[in-house]
């Protein structure tokens, strides 16, 4: 019996796919998730508008709320660490969490280094904004790739920017001669094998979702048409002014992304979604999407 | 040409698209209930089968899959399996009751403790060894006395067969053996009772 081999990890992710994975701080808000048909909840303390809106340093949630929320759904129940954070990894393997997002939601532990996710039996989810910063993670273990897009904006529009930027660097790649792939290694600063195994594929070896301003099911219709095979919602639903009905339509709109019909009926008369930001309005130094490189 | 549906509301269901694709056999993905009047046969994938069931009653499929069972094969994996059954222990979940059997969700843990392990399968009264994966399994409590166990693990069903349906607590998809998938094409093509493990 082999437990924790890469194939297990990226057969988790695999379950995931076609589903909706959502921010939750409470159990309560648990259950109002995994009742509207979440695939996974994520566990944390703030969602990040609120992250956005208070300030301060942003941590690993508490194990006792990670603990109450497990008891709570029967769904994979994941969880944040700061990134390069590998203590904070460790409790939250140690609790049984599914899925650890090393997330740049929360505040950085280091700089320059990632965590080495190898070394963990529990799968990982880290985001990106290109291709080459896709390779870098699933080269140090990640079992899953999500756009970064920018958290708690309610703005798709990162997530767009950074989800074309790795469909396209995947389609160039594709594109290219043997002899000139060491050489695009360098540009992306990414491992050889994985750029020599993403220009056979024609796609990234692990699965690869959407986050980062997911608000309405439009938006979950937009990033799945885009090439995304789940979609992260953070604040997008808690945030909103009746997150039950959202979570329900967003589930649906995932499923039935490419049938503009059934997404306009789920969207009927849904109550406000959260306000936003324009990114204007988003100082540079304060965009969470720059954390990690 | 021989078509088998993929329940592809949630879940892994192009992986077992490709490999119904690699044994010569064409795929559609059924989200729609009109959709399954194309399939001779259907598979629940591997998912999460907490959301699979609200999709289903969402687009309402459920009546139709059960009068599809009555002439035609359905196989889940995993979630999919949990779907087949007659009964698992979560309110949440209302199944189709498609196999006699109970089973447990999430039995072997949580995700650190999903694994792969080696299963034996007896093909046409041959043995063949295949990679099974097991991803937050579940596992199956008891069977009825009409239900074949065609695999097992420590004791414990794996692989069973009720009829012309079947179910897998692990991922034949994740693999690279298609003998689970080739099992599911024999019994639309073959007789219906095969005389089996």
């Amino acid at each position: 019996m082999k437990k924790g081999s890469f194939e297990v990890k990226v057969g988790l992710a695999e379950m995931l796919k076609g589903g909706v994975i959502m921010d939750v701080t409470t159990s309560e808000q648990a259950k109002i998730a995994e009742d509207g048909g979440a695939v996974a909840v994520m566990a944390l303390e703030r969602i990040p508008a609120d992250i956005r809106e208070e300030g301060g340093i942003a941590r690993m949630s508490d194990p006792k709320m990670i603990k109450e929320i497990q008891k709570m759904v029967s769904i994979p129940v994941m969880a944040k660490c700061r990134i390069g954070h590998f203590a904070e990894a460790q409790i939250l393997e140690a609790l049984g969490v599914d899925f650890i997002d090393e997330s740049e939601v929360l505040t950085p532990a280091d700089e320059k280094n990632h965590i080495n996710k190898h070394s963990f039996k529990v799968p990982f989810v880290c985001g990106c904004r290109d291709l080459g910063e896709a390779l870098r993670r699933i080269g140090e273990g990640a079992a899953l790739i999500r756009t970064k897009g920018e958290a708690g904006s309610g703005n798709i529009v990162e997530a767009v920017r950074h989800m074309r930027l790795v469909q396209s660097g995947i389609k160039e790649l594709t594109t290219l001669d043997d002899e000139v792939l060491m050489a695009k290694s360098k540009e992306l600063g990414a491992p050889y094998t994985l750029v020599k195994q993403v220009a056979k594929l024609g796609k990234l070896p692990v699965p690869n979702f959407a986050a980062g301003g997911v608000a309405t099911p439009a938006d979950a219709s937009l990033m799945m048409q885009l090439g995304a095979e789940s979609v992260f919602v953070g604040s997008g639903i808690f945030k909103s002014e009746d997150p039950s009905e959202r979570a329900k339509a967003i589930v649906a709109a995932v499923t039935y992304y490419d049938d503009p019909e059934k997404i306009g009926e789920v969207s009927y008369g849904l109550k406000e979604a959260m306000k936003g930001l324009d990114m204007s309005e988003i100082p540079v130094e304060q965009r969470l999407q720059d954390r990690g490189w | 040409m021989l078509t088998i549906g993929v329940l592809g509301l949630q879940g892994a269901y192009k992986k077992h698209s490709r490999l119904l694709n690699r044994l010569g056999v064409n795929s559609i993905n059924v989200r729609y209930p009109n959709e399954l009047d194309r399939c001779q046969a259907l598979i629940i994938p591997g998912g999460e089968s907490t959301t699979i069931m609200k999709l289903m009653d969402f687009i309402h499929i459920r009546d139709k899959i059960v009068k599809f069972s009555e002439s035609r094969p359905i196989f889940g994996t995993c979630a999919g399996m949990i779907l087949m059954a007659k009964k698992a222990n979560d309110p949440k979940l209302e199944t189709l009751s498609l196999i006699d059997m109970e089973v447990i969700r999430n039995a072997y843990g949580r995700q650190v403790d999903s694994f792969t392990h080696s299963i034996d399968v007896m093909v046409n009264g041959n043995k063949e060894t295949i990679s099974g994966v097991f991803i937050r399994a579940p596992r199956v409590l008891k069977v009825g006395k009409n239900v074949k166990v065609l695999a097992s693990l420590n004791g414990d069903p794996v692989f069973v067969r009720e009829g012309i349906h079947l179910a897998t607590t692990f991922h034949p998809e994740l693999s690279s053996s298609t003998v689970v998938h080739q099992m599911l094409i024999n019994l639309i093509k073959g007789p219906v009772y095969q005389s089996g493990a």
